[in-house]
């Protein structure tokens, strides 16, 4: 920083009463955190339902009551982040559309709408066209769903860390992670080939977003001073060093060598343990990567 | 009408009037700023000098607070000012997060966003905002952008080739001007921040409702 260079440009500040640095914290990562399942538990129930209609015929119905339970999570902690959460309504009442924000609460009413009509054509009417044409509508809402979060971060401006595309990606490898993962931890009835698809998917999302991270921790700081600074809390004895690392750890590299071992093996005993570290581990990595880029004075 | 700011920072001697003005006007609570001074020891002692930039809400016209706002709680006014309405504020932050330039908090006695709005209430009545009338040097110069002939076009006319903002390549296009001053009282990142070294080491914090 220019401020090392020459005696004469040496500056330090003596007075500034910054405003409170993290803004959104541990209740927006578990905002994120149960939407990736919420979603990414459609994704891959639909490919299975899709590539093995006959023997993964049960999991329509764990699917939607997953899917609602962690959808509900995430409307929970969204609402409950809010300063004056019982102006909720506003949003409705109100919209700007402009805003991920709206964008994001339209969706995520839109798909509460489509989970509970799945819900109710595979409970009460066991209709399983019907489930399968709601479950088509809903899994192209769950993408702009899982995306819009992508589109809010990006909004931050000055947190040069978050950058559209590369958050895009990540969250729907978080979906596709967790979503995973998640159907390999309830889907003991499902035949091994259904099984080995799920764990190459998990090991796949984990080696994708391994790299996007290891790309932005190795190369980001090339691109601008904003990410080089944010970068330092997660290196070398950076306040957040251990626990990126520890997310990086559980989240990607343990999934990446249980499911690679598990199919080498035609085991799939570790896959559970695969599952349970990527669902935890998500959780830190991604609570890092949401405060870092607050710790970074704006003025 | 396009109302904008212009501040001396040769003139400016850190004082903090603006920042007393503007709390008693605005009733900003305890912990909360809506305009605060900042101060950047620069060089090496003996040479040393201190600094002194005023920051406050720079009312861009690409602002990121008006466009992340969900429920248009943050909006232009034809004059150019970004305002806010605590009415319809759901207090998610967004505006926090999206201002580049660390300007907006959320008031902890009524839990939504603020921010400098230029005192927008005094001007409707005719009024300079506080601080640009309590500044005893009248480093703080306020007017109509649009008008060649106000007050403030002058000053930066006159200035011209020195007239700085925060952040340009923000695109954010603020519309308050710095003149007289350097990269280290403007640019965050120009300027170290080292433990023991403020004036203000333990600032109270009042809690707010809500988030975490």
């Amino acid at each position: 920083m220019v401020e090392h260079a020459i005696d004469a440009t040496k500056a330090v500040v003596t007075l500034d009463v910054a405003l409170p640095g993290i803004v959104w914290g541990w209740i927006i990562t578990m905002n994120m955190w149960a939407k990736s399942i919420g979603t990414g538990i459609l994704f891959v129930g639909f490919y299975l339902l899709k590539k093995y209609p006959e023997q993964a015929e049960w999991i329509r119905l764990p699917i939607t009551l997953i899917t609602i339970v962690f959808i509900s999570i995430f409307l929970f902690f969204t609402v409950i982040d809010l300063h004056q959460m019982f102006r909720f309504w506003h949003i409705f009442a109100h919209p700007h559309w402009t805003s991920s924000i709206t964008i994001g609460a339209w969706i995520a009413t839109i798909y509460n709408g489509l989970i509970f009509a799945m819900a109710y054509a595979v409970l009460i009417k066991k209709d399983n066209a019907l489930f399968d044409k709601l479950m088509g509508v809903a899994v192209v809402v769950a993408i702009p769903l899982t995306l819009y979060t992508a589109g809010l971060m990006a909004q931050s401006t000055a947190r040069e860390l978050w950058q559209m595309p590369t958050e895009m990606a990540q969250m729907i490898l978080a979906a596709t992670l967790s979503g995973s993962a998640t159907m390999l931890l309830i889907g003991g009835r499902l035949p091994y080939e259904a099984k080995r698809d799920l764990a190459v998917i998990l090991g796949l999302s984990a080696l994708a977003a391994f790299l996007l991270y290891m790309g932005e921790y190795f190369l980001g700081s090339q691109k601008a001073e904003e990410v080089a600074v944010v970068l330092e809390y997660v290196k070398g004895d950076g306040e957040y060093a251990t626990m990126f690392w520890l997310g990086q750890t559980f989240a990607f590299i343990v999934p990446m060598v249980l499911t690679y071992l598990s199919i080498q093996n035609r085991s799939t005993g570790l896959l559970t343990l695969a599952s349970v570290s990527a669902i935890a581990g998500l959780w830190v990595s991604k609570h890092v990567w949401l405060v870092i880029p607050q710790l970074l004075p704006m003025s | 009408m396009k109302l904008g700011f212009l501040v001396d920072l040769n003139l400016c001697m850190g004082c903090k009037g603006c920042e007393i003005a503007c709390k008693v006007e605005n009733e900003v609570p305890l912990s909360s700023w809506r305009l605060r001074v900042k101060y950047v020891d620069v060089g090496v002692f003996p040479e040393t000098k201190r600094t002194f930039t005023p920051l406050r809400c720079n009312h861009c016209e690409n602002a990121p607070c008006e466009r992340i706002c969900p429920v248009s709680a943050l909006h232009y006014i034809d004059n150019g000012i970004v305002n806010i309405d605590n009415e319809r504020c759901i207090g998610c932050a967004g505006c926090v997060m999206a201002c580049p330039y660390g300007a907006i908090y959320i008031d902890p006695e009524t839990n939504t966003a603020d921010k400098c709005t230029y005192c927008a209430h005094r001007i409707a009545g005719g009024l300079m905002p506080s601080c640009v009338v309590a500044c005893p040097v009248e480093a703080n110069i306020f007017g109509d952008l649009d008008d060649k002939e106000s007050h403030i076009s002058k000053y930066i006319m006159q200035a011209r080739g020195n007239v700085q903002v925060r952040k340009p390549e923000k695109n954010t296009h603020p519309k308050h001007f710095y003149t007289g001053g350097g990269n280290q009282q403007l640019n965050p990142l120009a300027a170290e921040r080292e433990e023991g070294y403020s004036l203000f080491n333990n600032i109270t914090k009042l809690e707010t409702v809500g988030a975490h």
